[in-house]
Parts: structure tokens; sequence; C-alpha cells
């Protein structure tokens, strides 16, 4: 992980003033991320943007961590706890780092009449990691998601931005082969 | 006045200029996130090719949005001039080049890959006549382009297109495409009346009730956002569909962005509103995208923007994404997550047409409703409210999925029974089941069973039954899903969603689980059922929101038409549909069982023992109940009971 991320801002224990902490807020996004901000707070209503910046952060880390979170709510000047409170309130913001292929298994009705708990289970066994948690090598993360309204093609799968559609048990360990080999 | 109406003169011939000659042939294929996963890139990709290898300057391949019969996917459709148009279905990239030599080339149908018989197609002559819904869609290019290129398909043929009128048939990403099917007419009508009262009025005499679930007239909505004294106003699309079961939103977005836009734009015109926001889950890229490019079009166009067609209406529209809270949908939840706060609910009144964003009047429409609402403008309120019952006019799209043979998208007049809908579109129960129960309204309905399948549904019949409209997603269950299981897997989705801010569903959908957690362990008692019941008639009552108020469903419409199925858990210690693994057993007849090991190999606890060629015995103790030997077993051995 990139080391700026590292003391960019204080809990209120450093010594560093308000406009340093901005500026190292600044130094931790890519240039598209500042100028949206910016330009949202041009806007009538710039605190509305916020949950649109969380996610163009989350696009470009992976998850939100305490010090991005701390940078946005310094660049929007927004209270942190406010920040870390939408941000927690919502599923779809990760606040833990993911692997690099994201598994979602639906579970959304039409996939669980269809037998996506055994899907799930089997991922899980596979990949010897439960829901929620990624593998040590850093590949894989196993989520649930609710649904991903493919209910038709159930029970279904999303790796990355591919959806996989009728997906049984023994469909998993190939799967799982194919994203490695990507 | 007709300045207007000369500028969408101009509109048309343009989007006729670009409109392909008749004389080119034209494959089309769904691109759609449920087509896309069927894998239709890779079967447009095998078309790109053939066309070049081929040499073929008269045959295009068209991009197009999804018809709606998903369980056929990828579905490639080929047009040839003078001829009707063949729909094939399932196709890979092995069937599309099969359908490029042999049909595009020598023109001969691949009969095995058809969407239906293959007798429709050989005639020109169309077969099935117009039922009387669908003849009130009949004479405007609008709605009858679906029936006359689909209406000779099974599946297709007794639906009654008006919100889905283009999906499958245009591209989602063309403008032009979208003019040239009286796109943007409604609105054009609209602005030439210039009377927004005039407007409201036409939706309440089309008798448009809220196709998100409430069933809400919209033109009262409209007429009271109206009547505020505010002058800044705003009219909200709601596309978070986070109801499972639920993609008609979704499919509608990708396939036809643009009659969704045209919607919010005749809103804002009569509620007097200039800035409109579409607030989309952020599970749906693909709708994103494609809202955003039709957004960008339109605005090219001069159809969004300032002063539009000279009329001095200006119109903005804003996409927000959602970010996966169900309780989002709610009206009031959503106010506050596009305001950039937690999606929390809050008391109404005051009703979001009094104060809604930032304490100004909003009108909030699901995307189904504003799809609908080009479509009035057009064929005119007195026709469309023809469609549906005396309450309710129009159709509804469902969400048709689990247990049943044509999974997908149906659009039928309000009123259709169950039985026209899940039997006759919806072909029946694979596999020779007996239908149990029909699902509606996701987390906030409930189950329907067998005796009302031949109820017209409606707003007022589903709630009737114990069960509500909501966005149309309908569930089919067969003998094999166990009432009970069903019930507690709604309320595990509310009571994680639920979003804490008061107690009685914070609580109440916990313990209600707590209560079905133990009913399905084989720990339940009869004073366990009355619990639950009161339970779940409080949180009904209590509850803040629409959440809350409607968590219990599930387990009050299961409680009052699968009692004894409850019983049976709580007295038998039986589940009978043997779903619920606490309470089945695995065993294994003597008289079948050759010993061949394959269940004691594959067992996990190793609670299988038995000699090579003699039966073998499962040690209930240790049994997990994982269904593993039950599973490998090819002589029907092991018993399930």
């Amino acid at each position: 992980m990139n080391n700026n991320l590292k003391n960019v801002c204080c809990s209120g224990d450093c010594s560093k003033n308000e406009k340093d902490c901005i500026e190292a807020s600044r130094d931790l996004f890519p240039e598209n991320i500042l100028k949206f901000i910016e330009q949202c707070l041009k806007d009538e209503h710039p605190n509305s943007q916020l949950i649109t910046v969380l996610h163009k952060v989350q696009d470009h880390f992976g998850y939100l961590s305490p010090q991005t979170m701390d940078a946005v709510a310094y660049l929007m000047q927004i209270p942190a706890a406010k920040v870390s409170g939408v941000a927690s309130f919502y599923h779809y913001f990760r606040l833990k780092p993911c692997g690099k292929h994201v598994i979602s298994v639906c579970l959304g009705t039409a996939c669980y009449v269809n037998g996506a708990e055994a899907v799930l289970k089997k991922f899980s066994e596979e990949l010897g990691i439960k829901e929620g948690e990624t593998t040590h090598d850093g590949m894989f993360t196993l989520e649930i998601a609710r649904c991903l309204g493919a209910c038709a093609l159930a029970p279904v799968v999303k790796i990355g931005d591919d959806i996989h559609s009728q997906v049984t048990p023994d469909k998993v360990p190939f799967i799982i082969s194919s994203c490695l080999k990507k | 006045m007709g300045k207007i109406k000369d500028q969408y003169q101009k509109l048309q011939e343009q989007a006729q200029k670009l409109t392909l000659s008749p004389d080119v042939i034209q494959i089309r294929v769904g691109s759609a996130t449920c087509e896309n996963a069927s894998g239709a890139r890779e079967v447009a990709e095998e078309f790109k090719k053939n066309i070049v290898v081929y040499g073929s300057d008269n045959v295009k391949l068209l991009t197009v949005g999804c018809t709606g019969r998903c369980s056929c996917e990828p579905i490639v459709s080929v047009s040839k001039p003078g001829k009707k148009m063949v729909v094939y279905q399932k196709v890979d990239r092995e069937t599309a080049h099969k359908i490029f030599v042999s049909h595009i080339k020598e023109d001969r149908l691949v009969e095995e890959s058809l969407l239906g018989d293959a007798s429709i197609y050989n005639t020109n002559k169309s077969q099935t006549a117009y039922s009387p819904s669908q003849q009130n869609l009949a004479g405007f290019p609008m709605t009858e382009e679906f029936l006359k290129l689909y209406g000779d398909i099974p599946f297709y043929n007794s639906q009654t297109r008006i919100a889905l009128r283009n999906s499958g048939i245009i591209n989602p990403e063309s403008l032009h495409e979208y003019i040239s099917r009286q796109g943007f007419l409604g609105l054009n009508i609209v602005l030439d009346k210039a009377d927004p009262e005039w407007v409201v009025d036409q939706i309440s005499i089309a008798k448009l009730r809220g196709r998100g679930g409430g069933g809400f007239p919209t033109g009262k909505k409209w007429h009271l956002a109206r009547m505020s004294e505010e002058k800044i106003r705003y009219v909200v699309c709601n596309a978070d569909e986070g109801d499972p079961g639920a993609f008609m939103d979704r499919s509608l977005l990708e396939s036809d962005p643009f009659s969704v836009i045209e919607g919010m734009i005749i809103a804002g015109y009569a509620i007097g509103a200039q800035k409109g926001f579409f607030y989309i889950r952020a599970e749906y890229p693909l709708a994103v995208e494609r809202v955003q490019k039709a957004i960008d079009l339109c605005h090219k166009e001069g159809l969004l923007g300032k002063d539009i067609w000279g009329t001095g209406f200006n119109f903005e529209l804003e996409i927000r994404l959602g970010a996966g809270a169900f309780v989002c949908g709610e009206e009031t939840a959503l106010i506050h997550s596009i305001e950039g706060e937690r999606g929390q609910p809050r008391t109404r009144p005051p009703y979001p047409v009094v104060k809604g964003l930032w304490n100004k009047p909003t009108v909030i429409n699901n995307v189904e409703t504003l799809a609908n609402i080009p479509a009035i403008m057009v064929m005119e309120a007195n026709n469309f409210n023809k469609i549906g019952t005396a309450v309710s006019g129009g159709t509804k799209v469902f969400a048709l999925a689990g247990k049943v043979n044509h999974t997908g998208l149906v659009e039928v007049p309000m009123g259709t029974s169950l039985r026209e809908v899940v039997f006759g579109i919806g072909g029946g129960i694979p596999n020779g089941k007996k239908l149990k129960a029909v699902q509606t309204g996701g987390p906030s309905g409930g189950l329907l069973p067998y005796s009302v399948i031949d109820t017209p549904i409606d707003y007022d019949t589903l709630a009737a039954s114990g069960s509500i409209m909501g966005s149309g997603g309908m569930i089919v269950l067969d003998e094999d899903d166990c009432a009970v299981d069903v019930a507690k897997f709604f309320l595990i989705f509310t009571q994680d969603e639920s979003c804490g801010k008061c107690s009685p569903c914070r609580e109440g959908t916990l313990r209600m689980l707590e209560i079905l957690e133990r009913i399905t362990s084989g720990n339940g008692t009869l004073e366990d059922l009355v619990n639950l019941e009161r339970l779940a008639n409080l949180v009904k009552k209590a509850s803040l929101c629409g959440l809350g108020k409607a968590a219990p469903n599930p387990v009050l419409s299961t409680l009052k038409h699968f009692r004894d199925e409850y019983l049976a858990h709580v007295v038998d210690k039986r589940c009978p549909a043997k779903k619920c693994a606490a309470l089945i057993r695995y065993e294994i007849d003597p008289e079948k069982c050759v010993g061949c090991t394959a269940c004691a190999r594959v067992c996990p606890v190793k609670c299988i023992t038995g000699e090579r060629k003699f039966a073998h015995i499962i040690d209930q103790k240790q049994c997990i109940k994982c269904g593993a030997c039950f599973n490998i077993c090819k002589f029907s051995a092991v018993k399930k009971t």
C-alpha cells in the first residue's frame, strides 16, 4: 500500500495545522478526484456529493481507509465523523482492503431458491475463507450480494465486472482457476 | 405555437435520415447485463467477424437492449428485407456462425435454435390476433412495433408492452432510433399544449398508479407538488431497485433510457421543476453508464438544458448513485441519501411532495412509472385507461424468476391473473413439480398460495391476500421450498437492512428472526408461534417507515396461508418440504444399498460405516445433514425424511 497513506492526518494529537492537513490530503488523491471535489464545492449543495466522492475514492483505492476518509473530510470541509458515519452506513462501501478478485455470490431471492447457498459454501470451502474475508495471498475476497438484478439467470456470481450465470457448486473450481489465469 | 411542432418535425426528419434503409439485412443482438452474462458479447463479435470475412456490406449488426426473455439469452434476431423477423435463442459463437452462413447467406433457417416453432417464421402473415388490450396499442408506431416484430412468438404474444415498448428493439445508446419511434413526441405534445395543469389531469385520467409498489395515484402526487407555494421543486427517479428478485428497472434503464428521461422532463414541466435526479443503485454500472450517455445526447440535441424548444422551460438531470442500502428505496431515506447523508427515513408527514429534497417539494417516481408517461401522452389518457382495471390503468411489468420455465420480464395489463402469468406466459413449473406459492413484493411482500391463482393481480387484490404488488418481483416457489424457511430468508434480509433508527424495526425484526431460527432448528414451541404473530403485528403497527411496516409481511402471510407447515416444524419437528437441515434425516435403505462405499467416502464427518458390498449405516448422532451422501448415491438408497 502507498506509504503516503500513513500519517496523513491527525486524530487531534499531532501538531500540524489545518492547512498542512489539507495539503497532505491533496497529495493522497489523483487529479480526477481532486478536480471533482473542487467542482462540488462550487455546487449549490456541496455536501450532497459526499457519497459520489466516496464512490470515486473506493473505485481508486479499492476500499475506504480511515486516512482517505479523513482526507475527504478535509477537502470537502465536512466533519470526519460524518464522513465515516456515511461510509459505514452503506453496504457498498468497503472499510477493509480487498483481494484482487472480489467474488460476490448473489443471495437474492431467486438465487436463494435456486441453490445459491450451496454455491457460497463451495466457494468458502475452495478458498478456505468465510464471507467478508480475503485470502492470505490477497487474491480473493468473498462477499455476499443482495441482488445483482440478473434473477432470471439465478444463481449468479459476480467477479469484477463479469457476471457468471446459472452457477452450480461443481462449476466453482473452474471459475476460481479461470480467475487465477487472468 | 406551430414552432414547437416544426422543431419536432425537424428532429423526426433527421432521425429518419439516419434510419437504415429497408434493403439492409439487420442482425439484432441484446446487450443488457443479463445478455452479456450469457455471452452476448462473444456472439456480437462473431457476427462482426463474419460480416468482415464475407464482405457483406448489406448486413448491419445492431446492438439492442433486452427483450425480457432471460432464460433463452443470448437472443439474436434477423430481419431480412420484406420478410418476417426471425428470432433465435441461446445463441453461442458456433450458432452465430451457422446463422450467418445458412440464414443470412442462403436463406435457410437454423431450425434447432429458433425461439418458438418454425411455422411462425415460414409465413409472412401474422398469425396472432391482437388481444383487446393490445388493440389499444395499435396505430402508434411507438407501441405497435413490438407487437409487429414479436407478436407471433409465444411468451411475447400475450404481453401488452407499454413501459417495455422499445426494449429489445432499439439501440439504447441511439437517440435517433428512439426518436424514430415517436420518441419525444409526448414531450412535444406537452410543450405545444403549454398547460402543465392539463398534463397532470391527463395522468389522473389515465389512472396511472406508482409502479414502485405503493400504488399511489401519480396524477395526485403531481397535483400536490403543483399546489405548493415554493418555487423550487424537484423530480426524482427512484431507480434504487433493492428488492431481491426485481430487475425491471435495471432492464428498462439499460434497454430504453430515453423513455425514462422523457418521462422525467414531462414530470418536471408538469410540476414546475427545473432539476431532476436519477437515484440509481451502484450495483447497476451498465444502467448508470447508459443513462449518463442518454442525458449527454439529449443535452446535445437541446432536449435538456436551458430553454427547451424555445419554450423558456429549463430542465437539468443529474445521476446520484446509491450505495447498497435497501432502506434508500423508501422515499424519505432516498432524499437523505441524495443530500449526502446516512439513508435513514424520517416521519411522514410532511410528505416529500410538500417537503422533500432540501425541504423543497419533490416528486419521487419509479422508473417504470416514468417510462409510461410519454406513452400516455402519445396514445392519450383515454386509450391508456382502457387497459387495466377500473381503478388502475395500464400495465405492470413483472420480473418472473424462481421455479418457473420461462424466466424473464413480463408486461401484462393490471388485473391479469397469476395463472396467466405463471402458467400461461411463464410456461409452468419445471420438472413436473407442483406450484406451492408465488412470492411478490420482495422482503416487503408475502407468499400467495395456489388458492389465489385466479385472482386478478392489482394493488388492492394483492394487499387483500396478505402480500403487496411491490416493484413487481415475482418468485415462483415449488413444493421443495419451505414456507418457514422463505419467511426466515426475508427476515434475515430486512433485519440486516434495518437502519436502526426506530426500535420496533431494529429490535422487533431481530426477535422475530430468533423465533424463526428456533422453529427451523427444531426447538420451536407453540408459544413461539403466538409470540411471533403478536410481535409481527406490533412491528407492522409501530415502525417508522415502510421497511419496518412491511418487514413482518412474509411472516404474517406464511402464518396465514401455511400455518400447518409452521405446526409441522413446531409439533412434529418435521419440515414437510425437506428444506430445513436440522429437521431432516438421512437414512440408508438396506434393501437398495449395494455397498459401493461412495457415500462413506464422500461423507465429510466420516459417520457412514459398512463393509464393501454390504449395506451401510449412517450414525445419526454424528451426521451434520450436509446431504453429500444423498447427492452421490446412484442407487437411490439414501432416503431423505
